[in-house]
């Protein structure tokens, strides 16, 4: 479906991305992970044949964006990170009018808007305004509005930003139901338990480049232990206890306010740390999960 | 190529601009009362300088024969109503849908092309215009303003008008960064409304250079354009206008084109 191959986008002096190699296949939904200006907008807006490739190669639907722009737009749905819903029409026509623009006739673009409304579980606010829909309701219209033209990859950047916890397991439902018709899915996330839930592979991004792929599991296998022990201690102690500890996990990480001791086992790691009579104010064992691997990967000091 | 069965085919241009001008005109269905304000202006004007002052004013000459001031207004209000009204579809709308509504960044991302948009947006105002214009002309046909059959030329000698300063305004508006700007668009625009001819005769700026200067701006080729028409006194300048004014529309046009490329598929 996707196929990058030394993929570049500057913009002047700055370059967004600096040479990646990514292949989607078919049905499969496929994540891109980073930071706040890691190159994923910049990949995906190349993707979704707008913006144009600086250098490497980019396949979409076996098409070159670069001459067959039209044609791949007619096959994909774009969800952008913001709204951008037309504010001049009402919902109902939202659909409609933009299924138009893809060339689908009265009739069946009438059809399908009805269809869409009921599957964004929006069919009562048809003919309500645009501004007067929620913040949930708004992303469900946006994203229906992508599947007007039935498209073969769909493009999410940051699908579920912004939005509350109902709303986005809707969404992420909905989404399972899409992948489910075989529809490749494309997204981007900086939420960890979103990609952990709908990606069957992904790679992290981070600073233009690409830092890691594989699926969800496979990247915690490789880049994290199996369980992550959690120690609290009082404020200003972590540093110096974390010598005394050192030696039982594979890795260990200071923060401000607790310890993380990486770990297959991270019972026997509390419990040699009491044995060493060291009494942490609070533990927690957990599994590894990609928002380690992502803060191993990518750091933890702000992007922007 | 298997990957591409059951795609609708590729919109034409023709089918994309007709598909532009639908998404405007269900927007507007609703708001069907701002056509009235845009058909009342030119009348205000025409009823206020043309019937009012006219009563001051003896008669002019043009192209060397005597025309009541009405009928010398008129075909000037005509003409400055179809710039005014494209002006402001071209500048404010359009920049709001650019920079506000991202309007122009949802279509981009369906097989429109940025030539679709620009040539969608101008069709629909050059429909909306000529609305205006056919009613304007109407009025001065039943006031007795029109002396030949060549007034009929009038309406697409408005929506040239339109067209030429649509293009042009877009293409300006794609360098606007702030509502700040917009003050350079007025700055222009008065200047040209007022002084195009359309209230007194271009002898009025003597035979120098200024005439020339005049002569030489778009609004000013509207203008007489319009009054040779409903005046019916077609002279060779009258094609000289027709010239200038689609060569400046087809100009704009391929410079707003460029401009879209360059700002919106970054």
């Amino acid at each position: 479906m996707i196929s990058a191959r030394g993929l570049r986008k500057s913009f002047g002096d700055f370059e967004a991305v600096k040479g990646i190699d990514v292949e989607v296949r078919r049905g499969e939904a496929f994540g891109f992970l980073g930071p706040n200006g890691a190159g994923k907008s910049s990949t995906m807006r190349m993707i979704a044949s707008v913006s144009p490739v600086s250098s490497g190669e980019l396949r979409i639907l076996g098409m070159d964006p670069a001459t067959d722009g039209p044609a791949i737009r007619g096959r994909l749905g774009v969800c952008p990170q913001e709204d951008t819903l037309d504010n001049e029409l009402n919902v109902f026509d939202n659909l409609y009018i933009y299924g138009r623009y893809f060339g689908i006739d009265r009739a069946t673009c009438r059809e399908r808007a009805h269809e869409l409304l009921e599957f964004a579980q929006i069919t009562e606010k048809a003919k309500a305004k645009v501004e007067d829909l929620s913040g949930g309701m708004k992303r469900r219209l946006t994203i229906a509005r992508s599947l007007i033209n039935n498209p073969d990859l769909l493009l999410l950047d940051e699908p579920t930003t912004g939005l509350d916890p109902q709303a986005r397991h809707v969404l992420w439902d909905q989404l399972f139901r899409l992948k489910q018709a075989g529809v490749t899915l494309v997204i981007t996330t900086h939420y960890m338990d979103e990609a952990e839930q709908l990606c069957d592979r992904l790679v992290v991004m981070d600073k233009g480049r690409i830092a890691a792929e594989g699926s969800p599991r496979q990247l915690i296998d490789a880049h994290s232990t199996r369980e992550v022990a959690e120690l609290r201690f009082g404020v200003g102690e972590h540093e110096a206890l974390a010598e005394k500890i050192e030696d039982l996990g594979e890795r260990i990480e200071v923060l401000p306010d607790r310890l993380l001791v990486y770990s297959d086992h991270g019972e026997d790691v509390v419990t040699a740390v009491l044995d060493r009579g060291l009494h942490p104010i609070a533990t927690l064992v957990r599994r590894s999960t990609l928002e380690d691997v992502f803060l191993r990967l990518t750091g933890r000091s702000l992007a922007d | 190529m298997a990957l591409l069965e059951g795609i609708p085919a590729p919109l034409t241009p023709a089918a994309a601009t007709k598909v532009l001008v639908l998404r405007n005109y269900v927007v507007y269905k609703g708001a069907w009362k701002l056509f009235i304000t845009g058909f009342l202006e030119p009348v205000f004007y025409l009823f206020s300088i043309g019937i009012g002052v006219g009563q001051l004013i003896d008669t002019f000459e043009f192209h060397g024969e005597a025309i009541p001031y009405a009928e010398f207004v008129a075909p000037a209000m005509l003409a400055t109503s179809a710039f005014n009204g494209a002006l402001l579809d071209s500048t404010y709308n359009v920049f709001f849908k650019m920079k506000y509504e991202k309007l122009y960044d949802q279509m981009l991302a369906t097989p429109l092309s940025t030539g679709d948009i620009a040539r969608g947006e101008i069709t629909w105002g050059l429909m909306r215009g000529s609305v205006y214009s056919a009613a304007f002309l109407v009025v001065m046909a039943l006031m007795g303003l029109t002396q030949s059959w060549w007034a009929v030329l009038a309406l697409p000698a408005a929506i040239l008008i339109a067209f030429a300063f649509s293009a042009v305004c877009m293409a300006v508006t794609t360098w606007m960064t702030s509502w700040q700007d917009f003050d350079k668009i007025t700055l222009a625009q008065m200047p040209l409304f007022l002084f195009s001819a359309t209230f007194f005769p271009i002898e009025a700026f003597g035979d120098g250079v200024l005439r020339w200067v005049v002569e030489a701006t778009p609004l000013y080729r509207g203008v007489v354009l319009c009054r040779e028409l409903t005046t019916g006194v077609i002279t060779w300048e009258s094609a000289v206008s027709v010239v200038y004014l689609v060569v400046m529309g087809v100009v704009g046009l391929l410079v707003v084109r460029r401009r879209l490329d360059k700002l919106l598929l970054t």
